[in-house]
């Protein structure tokens, strides 16, 4: 008997509840709301001097776009940037996290943040939730020890390689590199390389599109390129196709009076005794 | 927006060849280089030989992301170990704790797993730690989804007590064979011969790899 005295402690742990009501929703042919999908397109690569990351700047949810111009190259730290694909709050969330404990341990270490530190931090995040934080990045950065390029999986594994590809573009940007990329490209080939990569993801893949973003980085500096390329500009109409004034004949005018009655209504004054 | 993408949100996983031979005075240990998620290879350059101490390295198959992160937990384990104990962990012990941790996550996890290594006290040993957490001593040892393809070869030919440079011929045949044969299997052939002296690392590039029947 539950009484104020004698409240009834409720069971501990997750409630499961709702789940055999949704399961029957579901199976009645319920649609299941889905989280936002960045099927995307995002590259990196390292060249002669460091490292230069590129993403597609399309933001999808199912078959909708639900922005034209997202970013998807993130802040990390002054010295790393991170790409990201699959779902968008959590790319979003998951950099905006690590990059603050980067911030701390920089603070508390006195030292410039080494990417395989970002690294170690980023999969031991995901790791932990087994792949249900949806979030597949291309981590990229140079510290003491010299450009650094990883690719990090939702499930928490990693792969330290001199050019990647992730997202549902991949497999385009990927027969790009691995026809093109070489060891020490200069950064203009590195940036064109990226470019067409990109476009690769944009042209060949649904889930990609819009504008290309890149970031270089370099031993001491970076370059944002913030809508580096437009892959697909929209095309300038030749003519005016609007119809001058009067090309529809009136044909005929009736005019009517419309009455209109106006209450005036009394104000009450409040009771402010 | 699922176009039958499985590449996209299938595990990543190791569908692998490896394998750990003893010889006289170490252990030759040994790889392919194939990730895949679904049908889509995602890394053909691999390094599944992970470092846990100097002298003991692991070959790892399964989940990727499971057996990664097994094998950072191990070596900050026998590193702290090291510096209590003030010499290297032996063998025994890093397989030891391997396997405690496969066992109690058996139920999460997705590892096979080879310790391989040398220490002072047994020389070269391997150690083989299958998917439920058992952990068991072998002379030689073969793991990972090609490995049942070549079985046979193994038990036919392995010899104990070889010389360094007959172990790796016998290594490199072996997974030669199992990843023609296992489609997730492929690219290079990565070694480590472990001795006293440590680990030193060789690679057997596609183009190199000993051919047999091919028709």
């Amino acid at each position: 008997m539950t009484s104020i005295l004698c409240p009834e402690i409720p069971k501990p742990g997750f409630s499961f509840d709702n789940c055999q009501r949704n399961a029957t929703l579901e199976s009645k042919g319920f649609a299941v709301p889905k989280a936002t999908k960045t099927g995307t397109t995002i590259v990196g690569i390292i060249y002669k001097d460091g490292v230069i990351l590129g993403a597609d700047t399309r933001a999808t949810e199912d078959t909708t776009v639900a922005d034209k111009n997202c970013e998807k190259i993130h802040f990390l730290a002054p010295n790393m940037y991170c790409c990201g694909a699959g779902t968008a709050a959590d790319t979003e969330m998951t950099t905006q996290m690590i990059s603050s404990k980067l911030e701390l341990h920089r603070l508390f270490t006195n030292r410039v943040v080494r990417v395989c530190t970002a690294n170690q931090m980023l999969k031991q995040y995901l790791f932990g939730y087994q792949g249900y934080i949806g979030a597949a990045l291309i981590l990229g950065g140079v510290d003491s020890t010299g450009p650094h390029l990883y690719s990090i999986y939702p499930h928490g594994s990693t792969d330290k390689l001199p050019y990647t590809t992730m997202g549902s573009g991949s497999l385009a940007a990927m027969a790009i590199f691995e026809s093109r990329w070489k060891p020490d490209l200069t950064e203009e080939e590195g940036i064109q390389l990226i470019r067409d990569a990109i476009a690769a993801g944009i042209f060949n893949d649904l889930g990609s599109g819009s504008n290309v973003d890149v970031c270089v980085i370099r031993k001491g500096s970076v370059d944002y390129k913030r809508t580096y390329d437009e892959a697909n500009k929209k095309g300038v109409r030749q003519a005016s196709y609007r119809y001058p004034r009067g090309t529809t004949k009136v044909l005929d005018t009736k005019v009517f009076t419309v009455e209109e009655t106006v209450h005036q209504l009394e104000t009450e004054s409040m009771d402010t005794a | 927006m699922n176009m039958g993408n499985d590449w996209m949100d299938a595990a990543h996983s190791t569908g692998t060849s490896i394998m750990a031979a003893e010889f006289d005075g170490g252990v030759v240990i040994g790889a392919d280089s194939r990730t895949t998620t679904g049908a889509y290879i995602a890394n053909r350059v691999t390094d599944k030989l992970t470092k846990v101490t100097d002298h003991i390295y692991c070959c790892r198959s399964g989940s990727a992301a499971d057996t990664q992160a097994i094998a950072d937990i191990v070596s900050y384990h026998l590193n702290f170990h090291g510096m209590e104990l003030g010499e290297e962990p032996p063998v025994e012990v890093g397989a030891a704790v391997f396997k405690e941790l496969c066992y109690n996550y058996r139920d999460s996890l997705m590892a096979g797993i080879l310790v391989a290594g040398w220490d002072k006290l047994k020389g070269g040993q391997i150690y083989s730690i299958p998917i439920g957490g058992m952990c068991v001593r072998q002379n030689v040892s073969i793991g990972g989804s090609g490995s049942s393809y070549v079985y046979g070869y193994v038990d036919a030919n392995f010899k104990p007590k070889m010389s360094k440079e007959d172990c790796v011929k016998f290594v490199t045949n072996t997974l030669a064979l199992a990843m023609s044969r296992d489609g997730s299997s492929g690219g290079v052939v990565r070694l480590g011969i472990i001795t006293e002296k440590g680990i030193e690392r060789r690679v057997i590039l596609g183009t190199d790899l000993p051919k047999f029947y091919e028709d």
